[in-house]
Formats: structure tokens, sequence, C-alpha cells
């Protein structure tokens, strides 16, 4: 998948291409020769926990870092020499919040469309659904806005212009299961209007409701499909067992030495075995996109 | 049974807005209490008004036998508290850290020594012994954080988001961690945006602005909100807050 990857153009119907990008900060191997692409349209899911190198990645696409080694485009635009242009048709929504936080919500959309030389009128169509949850709080300022609240306003600032790619850094990170499925919610409509998005998260069953997904672990892709193809190539069979006390069952399958892995999963044990799987009675299950990022971590 | 929080009617007001409305809940020893809420329900206000860094309005409050009002002071010596920011200090060592937190909270120099070993052999933590905290990895940190916030062996921890960012292993781990310490006796008090932990919890309060909407064991508010999982329950409840 890499190597042919490798060798397509960077021109293209691509939102984004990425070639061989490697970043290192000293010693550490932020970046270990990263290859995808996003199609046109695409909503593109960037899952990994903090430290895995996401924000890298993303700030190498927004024309804000340099990588060492590769190559990478954003809508047939290279991140080197045409980050001008690139700036111009890409939304960035940082992983840290970075909004005017003395300014209120208006005058935030206000500043951000005058610098991209448009105004809030010229594209509300695409804002709206979003805008007018936050219009009723249009005058308090940015910084005492709630956290789902910062999340909506930052989403319209990155989509003032309306861009044709869109990068969100962990979007619903800290934010509540209410929110963060308005969120989600969001994000399909805007895929609707052509828009590319990669958008990275830390919460792993927020997968299932992208279109492809890369796994991404200490700077190395561990996996790059959709979510149904992730969740197929699973390679054992997976039980899920519960009993009154999870915990002591834990420490119990932990030393048998049949047991190949067990993880708490909300109220079951999930359990994948050695050879062939002893006599009991347990319920085989779909594993999730949290199971196949820990198998494949190990 | 052996209560270690009981509150009744606690409020706090900030001018017009009520953050958190009368409520009224307590937690028994050694129980793992999820402390639920969507972003702006209040769990962060109550959860300062129960460490003793926050006066209430009006209402009552008991935390490890002390009262919120008069024995702040108290409350904070028998508690351990740890937050997603982390509390230690990056350029000392693991083992620097312990004895910094066991010198604030008054534990003997040989009481120190001694707890240090103890707790990095339990921890598995031997080999980090003498690293700075800065270059460990996040997973580590955290590891290292929850024992630091367990370290002076209080009634009580309060975990505020402990696990946000954590790769689904080290998540699993520390959730190991937790179970060790309430098997010990100590009272787990923690709040979580993954529903999953939620399951892991003896009993889950929800918040819904500043009230508490339910209260129960994971099973049982299943049960009562006809719902397959933690998320659905949370989310039938949290959809009708004015306050997110």
């Amino acid at each position: 998948m890499a190597m042919s990857d490798f060798n397509l153009p960077l021109s293209g119907s691509w939102g984004v291409r990425i070639s061989g990008i490697s970043k290192k900060y000293g010693e550490t191997q932020a970046l270990s020769n990263i290859s995808f692409h996003v199609n046109k349209g695409e909503l593109f899911g960037l899952i990994g926990p903090d430290g895995a190198g996401k924000t890298t990645l993303f700030r190498i696409l927004t024309t804000l870092l340099l990588a060492d080694k590769g190559i990478a485009s954003v809508n047939g635009l290279d991140v080197v020499k045409q980050y001008r242009e690139i700036r111009n048709i890409a939304g960035y929504m940082p992983g840290k919040f970075s909004l005017y936080q003395d300014l209120s919500v208006q005058e935030n959309l206000d500043f951000f469309a005058n610098v991209f030389n448009t105004s809030i009128e010229e594209n509300y169509d695409l804002i709206r659904d979003i805008y007018i949850q936050i219009e009723p709080f249009k005058n308090r300022k940015a910084g005492k806005l709630s956290g789902g609240m910062k999340q909506k306003l930052a989403l319209c600032c990155a989509l003032i212009h309306k861009p044709l790619v869109l990068f969100l850094d962990e979007p619903t990170t800290g934010v509540d299961p209410v929110s963060r499925k308005e969120f989600w919610e969001i994000l399909k409509r805007l895929k609707q209007e052509n828009i590319s998005i990669l958008v990275s998260t830390p919460y792993m069953d927020e997968a299932t409701l992208c279109d492809r997904i890369a796994l991404i672990q200490s700077g190395k892709i561990l996996s790059i499909a959709t979510p149904e193809q992730i969740i197929k190539e699973y390679p054992q069979k997976l039980f899920a067992i519960r009993t009154e006390n999870n915990y002591h069952l834990l420490k119990q399958l932990r030393k048998d030495p049949q047991v190949n892995s067990v993880y708490i999963f909300g109220e079951y044990l999930h359990v994948t075995f050695k050879d062939d799987v002893p006599n009991i009675e347990a319920k085989e299950i779909t594993p999730s996109v949290e199971d196949c990022f820990i198998q494949l971590m190990e | 049974m052996n209560t270690v929080i009981t509150t009744e009617n606690l409020t706090k007001r900030f001018g017009d807005f009520t953050a958190v409305d009368r409520i009224s809940f307590e937690v028994l020893k050694g129980e793992i209490f999820g402390f639920l809420g969507a972003n702006g329900a209040g769990k962060t206000t109550a959860m300062r008004m129960l460490c003793g860094l926050l006066s209430p309005t009006s209402g009552k409050g008991l935390v490890a036998g002390f009262d919120i009002y008069k024995q702040s002071d108290d409350i904070k010596r028998n508690i351990g508290y740890m937050s997603q920011k982390f509390s230690l200090y990056e350029d000392l060592s693991v083992a620097e850290n312990m004895r910094l937190f066991g010198g604030i909270y008054g534990m003997s120099p040989k009481n120190i020594i001694s707890k240090t070993g103890e707790v990095l052999k339990e921890l598995e933590l031997n080999n980090e012994r003498n690293t700075l905290v800065k270059s460990l990895p996040l997973g580590i940190k955290q590891k290292v954080s929850f024992a630091v916030s367990i370290f002076h062996t209080p009634k009580i921890v309060f975990l505020d988001e402990p696990t946000g960012g954590v790769d689904p292993v080290a998540r699993r781990k520390f959730w190991e961690m937790i179970y060790q310490a309430a098997e010990k006796g100590i009272t787990i008090f923690v709040t979580t945006h993954y529903m999953d932990e939620a399951e892991y919890c003896n009993r889950v309060s929800i918040m819904v602005d500043g009230r508490i909407e339910a209260l129960d064991s994971p099973d049982k508010l299943k049960k009562t909100f006809h719902a397959g999982n933690m998320d659905d329950v949370f989310q039938s409840l949290a959809r009708k807050a004015k306050n997110s």
C-alpha cells in the first residue's frame, strides 16, 4: 500500500497526498516515512494517541513546518513551493484553542473573514448550521465559552473562507460525548459540500464515522483502510467474558498460559487465546477499531 | 457502611448562575465512583468544593470526615488529586517527585524512603526511578502522576480525566492501577469522557445543568434507561442540558 502510494503523481484528484514524509526533533523520530492520500470529498481519520505524530503531520500539511524528507501536496499544491496558495484554500483548526480569547464570538469571525478577504455573509450557507448554535452567545468573549462552544466557533473560523481542504487536529478531545456526536454530524454535512477533511482523534469510537482511517502510533502508520476492512483483518477470534468481579478474573486470566491477550473493555473483558480455544462457554464478538489498534500495537 | 463523602443540597452560585444546584450523594469507602457530566454541567465546580478549594454557597458536605466549610485544610491533607494536566515537576526525577510530595504532606524521611521503594516496585517503575519526568512517555508520566497522588495514602483520590489522550493499552493499564488502589481501601472519585470507563466504576453519577440527574451502578442505569451501554444512558440524559 505505502509503496504504490509513493509512485502516484503529486497533483491529481486528491485532497491531500503524502509520500515518504519523515520528521525528527533532535533525537526523537516524530514521523517515519508516512505515505497516504485523502480523496477529494473524503472524510479521513488519523487515529492515534498523544505523541503519535498527528500534530506534526498537520503542521507540515498546513505549511507551518518543514519535513526532513518526503513530499506532500494539498489539493495538488506542493506544501513547500506553493505554501501561499495552500493557505488560501485550506482551513485549519489546531488542537489547542487558538482564537482570540479577548474578542467576542462575532469579533473573532469578523477578524478571520477579513484576513481571508471575505465576509461572514459570503459563505454563510456553509457555516449556518454551526453558527446558529453559537449565535445566542455572539457577544460573549471567546475565552468565556464552554468547551463545546469553543469547538464550534473554531470550526466556523476555519470554514469562513470556504476551504477546499479542512484540517482538524483533535477537534473533540476533552469534549463530552454529546458535543462530540454533534460535531461529527456537522462533519458529515461538510463532506457533502465536497470538502476534503483530514481529522485526527484519540477516541477510537470515532474511527467508524470516517470513510477511511490511518492508525498511527509513535510516528508510524499501523494500518490504512476503511474501518470495516481494519475490523475484518483482525487476525484472531475475540471473546467477551464477564463476571461479578472483572478485575479478579483479569488477574487470573493473565496467569493462564492459554490466554494470548486480555484487556478490560467496558463491562466485559476481551480475550484472545493462543491455540485452540479452551472448552469454555464464551461469546465470540466482532472487534472494534480499538481492539484492532491494540492488536496492531503488540 | 463507611461513607467517605456525604453531601446534602450542596450548592454553588456565581452571581445569577447556579453552577451546582442542591446535589446530595454519598460515596462509600473503597468505592470507584464515576462523576460524569457534559462540559459545563458543573463537575469541576463540585469537585473543587469537595477538595476544599472553593467555598459552597449553601448546603452541607463532609469529605474524609471533615466539614468542607470549616476544615478545608484537614480535607487537603487527607485526599489526593490528579488531573490530566500534570502536577509533577518535570525537572525532577520520579523518586525526587515522590520525596517532594511526601515531604509536603508531612511524611517522615524514613517513611518516604520505604514508601518510595514500595510504590516503585508495585507499579513496576524501578527502571524509571532516577529518570527526569520530562523525558518519560505520556503513559508512564500518567502512572507516576497517579503514584504521587496516592503516595501519602489518602482516604480518597480525585482523578480529573486522568486518561485523556493516552493510547488504548496505557489507558487500560491505568484502570488496573485504579482497581489495585481501590482494593487497598482508597476511595476513587473519577471523571472521564470515555463512556467505556464509566462501566469500570462501581457507581456512576451523571450531572446535567448543575443537578445530579442519575446515580446508580452502570448495570442498573442501563436497565432504568433501557440503554445498551453507558454512552446511550449519557446521551439520553445530557441531550436535555441547557448550559453546555
